[in-house]
């Protein structure tokens, strides 16, 4: 048995699955941040000290370098999905290698982030501000792993699937790049909103 | 895909299976037993109403109050979460929907597969809340912090059977809507999809959208309790005589907000798939017609889109400020009325049709009385000034146990003796059928019409006694014990249910079991009962027609199926 326009688009919706499928979760996704913005803006808005709650303790340079790192692992996603579209699998190895190396820069610059706050005493449980820091950059770095695990597995032994279905890998490689320019988006909106603004 | 003849052991095929229809008899099985044990918990508690602080029989303890509130938390949380909306959408959405859209599987077997383990993690990690030092979750199904925060530890396990369930929920809403968009037969266009197909559809929106909030508040209350965080505790909190470690300056109105937009979204979840379920049933034994498909289809949408904008009429006694409660009034107010048109619908698509009273039929046309006491209930709590005086009351147990209860679970049982002969080529004895629907409607209306007077009498929920340490309960109390009585004979009435299906089962199949023995218009009839193996259908079905197309003038038949060509019989 075969599923129906699991590779090819089907003519009347102009779709393959499994793009449907990323879309519509990165959909709840939309709805999981905008449940966690939401709380964020609640929480400020009705909370009178928040001002004394140590918001530029944050280290804005290494958040700056942080999104420079992140927005170029976006850049290599996009250019390893054209690799494949071009047929050329070397160039595709090389730029998801590079998309890997920026998001563990990432994590790496994130950790100095955290251990700087933790040596200064300031965990989540000092105030509302360090909660919401800590709770969203926390759950949107499990995504930055989760998407080092997919892009991992495709750099690593999914790319067998080149060779025998080359059509497949290259969606796939199209989905896992959907999700990773969200996680990059996310950041963009957590990096004004939590460190700027 | 692997092709057919790949060799399938006994754990790839019945456990870690990726075909659709034994996934839904999983789904099915488990949460039939889920709905049991929530049911059982009720009876127990029922007991503690009716007769406070005497002993158990049989068993001879005594139903503790700090026990009552884990009993009545884990009710609520089984009930819903466990229960009905796995039955309804796990079960039914993933035996059905493929075949009722003429595919050979849902689009993404294996995420299906992974989607029922979530939620049988889910509910194994749920149930090991019962054996935390001070047992399970005990702050209502609601979990309103600051309660919930400081609760004992079975409510870190609940939220973390929470996330699996979300998780699971997440994965088999966007694996429905991708099957039905994608995965559509030849020529089964949008308005020839059964009504069930986008009720269907519209209830996975629900779930895939409205889940994520409190996915989000069920994180930052696990950092509450684990991480010492405040996000729903507020500053000055006072537990027990004394000052709190939390740094405070949270808001426990946060949760409300979160947990709502999902909450009544998941009550739609509840409802929508049941008026599918109904619809098709009534529409094959009147054998016309659903009346009104399009403003069907258009007000189940409708209520898709209204059901993320009316959560706040669960808050009006939370102080949020008239505006507030004025935009909610009204929005529930206009949510009320794509139900009535459905509602409506569904009663005058009996007008004039030749009704065939079977078991399936009783149950579906119960269902529109009793979900319309439901819905009529609703209305006076929709409005803040009558909700100040019923809100926590019985008045609102009643209320959603009637659109729930009689409503979608005997949807669900309607369901499953009309698509039982699909599922196993046997059909349910029929007289056994009737027993257990006479019964169930008489016991059900027993338990909940009463708690209508005793809520509008002023008599809380949760409640340990029952009302019995109240003044103002006192001229309603005798209720108790009644309600009591009628919930116990309705554990009894599913007794004739359990054995018809253990008999049906064991009972020698068929040479040929007719593929359409209700004489039905829709594409799952069209594949052998049960349906051939991983694939589905014996060739590819096309679709020539509506849904519903029963007695068209100038047939030998009263219906013309989907799949058949004009002409063809």
């Amino acid at each position: 048995m075969k599923i129906p326009y699991n590779e090819e688009l089907r003519p009347d919706t102009g779709l393959y699955n499994a793009k449907l499928g990323i879309w519509l979760f990165l959909a709840s996704e939309v709805m999981l941040f905008g449940g966690l913005f939401s709380a964020y803006i609640m929480l400020r808005l009705s909370d009178p000290n928040w001002a004394n709650y140590g918001q530029t303790a944050l280290n804005i340079p290494l958040a700056t370098l942080n999104t420079a790192v992140l927005i170029t692992s976006s850049v290599t996603m996009v250019m390893s999905w054209v690799a494949l579209k071009m047929n050329d699998i070397k160039k595709y190895s090389m730029y998801m290698g590079l998309t890997l190396l920026c998001s563990f820069g990432f994590l790496v610059i994130k950790y100095i982030e955290y251990t700087a706050k933790f040596d200064h005493g300031l965990y989540p449980s000092t105030n509302n501000f360090l909660a919401v820091y800590f709770t969203i950059t926390g759950l949107h770095g499990l995504h930055i792993i989760g998407g080092i695990i997919v892009n991992g597995y495709f750099f690593g032994p999914g790319k067998k699937m080149w060779n025998s279905e080359p059509e497949r890998f290259t969606n796939r490689i199209e989905i896992a790049g959907l999700y990773w320019h969200f996680v990059d988006l996310v950041w963009i909106f957590l990096f004004p909103a939590l460190y700027l603004l | 895909m692997s092709s057919d003849n790949h060799k399938e052991s006994f754990w790839t095929k019945y456990i870690f299976s990726q075909d659709h229809k034994v996934i839904g008899i999983q789904y099915g099985i488990t949460s039939l037993l889920f709905l049991m044990l929530g049911f059982l918990l009720m009876m127990v508690m029922r007991w503690q109403l009716a007769y406070p602080d005497q002993p158990l029989p049989l068993v001879g303890w005594r139903l503790s109050p700090d026990m009552y509130n884990s009993f009545g938390a884990m009710h609520g949380t089984i009930m819903i979460f466990l229960g009905v909306v796995p039955v309804i959408t796990g079960a039914f959405g993933n035996y059905l929907v493929p075949l009722q859209i003429g595919a050979p599987d849902m689009a993404f077997p294996k995420l299906n597969m992974a989607s029922f383990w979530c939620y049988f993690v889910g509910g194994v990690v749920m149930l090991m809340g019962f054996l935390m030092p001070g047992g399970a979750a005990n702050s209502g199904w609601t979990s309103y912090p600051p309660l919930s925060v400081v609760a004992t530890s079975g409510q870190t396990v609940w939220l973390i059977g929470m996330v699996f369930l979300i998780t699971s929920s997440l994965l088999g809403s966007s694996n429905i809507i991708v099957t039905i968009v994608q995965l559509r037969a030849p020529g089964l266009t949008w308005m020839r999809l059964p009504f069930f197909i986008w009720a269907q559809l519209v209830t996975s929106f629900l779930l895939l959208l409205a889940f994520p909030p409190l996915e989000a508040a069920a994180i930052f209350q696990l950092m509450d309790r684990l991480a010492m965080t405040s996000f729903f505790m507020p500053s000055g909190l006072i537990v027990g005589g004394a000052a709190t470690a939390y740094a405070g300056g949270g808001s426990p109105l946060l949760w409300q907000h979160l947990f709502w937009f999902l909450a009544h979204p998941e009550v739609y979840v509840l409802i929508l798939p049941a008026f599918g379920v109904v619809s098709e049933i009534i529409a094959n034994n009147t054998r016309k017609p659903l009346w009104g498909y399009k403003p069907l289809v258009y007000s189940v949408i409708f209520l898709g889109f209204m059901s993320f904008i009316v959560w706040a009429h669960h808050m009006f006694l939370t102080g949020m400020g008239q505006t507030m409660s004025m935009f909610f009034a009204v929005t529930t107010m206009i949510i009320s009325v794509p139900s009535v048109v459905v509602l409506t619908c569904l009663v005058i698509s009996l007008w004039g049709g030749s009704i065939r009273f079977n078991t399936p039929m009783l149950f579906a046309l119960s269902f529109l009385p009793m979900f319309g006491m439901g819905g009529v209930t609703g209305l006076p709590l929709g409005l803040p000034l009558s909700d100040i005086h019923l809100h926590d009351t019985y008045y609102v147990i009643s209320h959603f146990h009637y659109v729930v209860a009689p409503g979608t679970i005997f949807a669900i049982f309607a369901g499953i003796y009309f698509w039982f002969p699909k599922v196993t080529g046997k059909k349910l004895n029929e007289v056994l059928g009737k027993i257990h629907f006479t019964f169930s409607l008489i016991f059900m209306n027993g338990i909940f019409f009463p708690m209508l007077i005793q809520g509008l009498a002023g008599v809380s929920r949760r409640l340990a006694d029952g009302g019995e340490s109240y003044a103002h309960a006192q001229s309603v109390i005798h209720y108790n014990e009644f309600m009591s009585m009628s919930a116990w004979l309705l554990g009894l009435a599913q007794i004739p249910f359990i054995i018809n299906i253990i008999m049906t089962i064991i009972k020698k199949k068929d040479k040929n079991p007719d593929p359409n023995p209700w004489k039905a218009t829709t594409l799952e009839w069209a594949c052998p009962s049960p349906p051939v193996g991983h694939g589905n259908f014996e060739k590819d079905p096309k679709v020539y027609r509506g849904p519903y197309e029963y007695s068209v003038p100038g047939h030998d038949d009263d219906y013309s199926p989907q799949f058949e060509k004009l002409g063809d019989k």
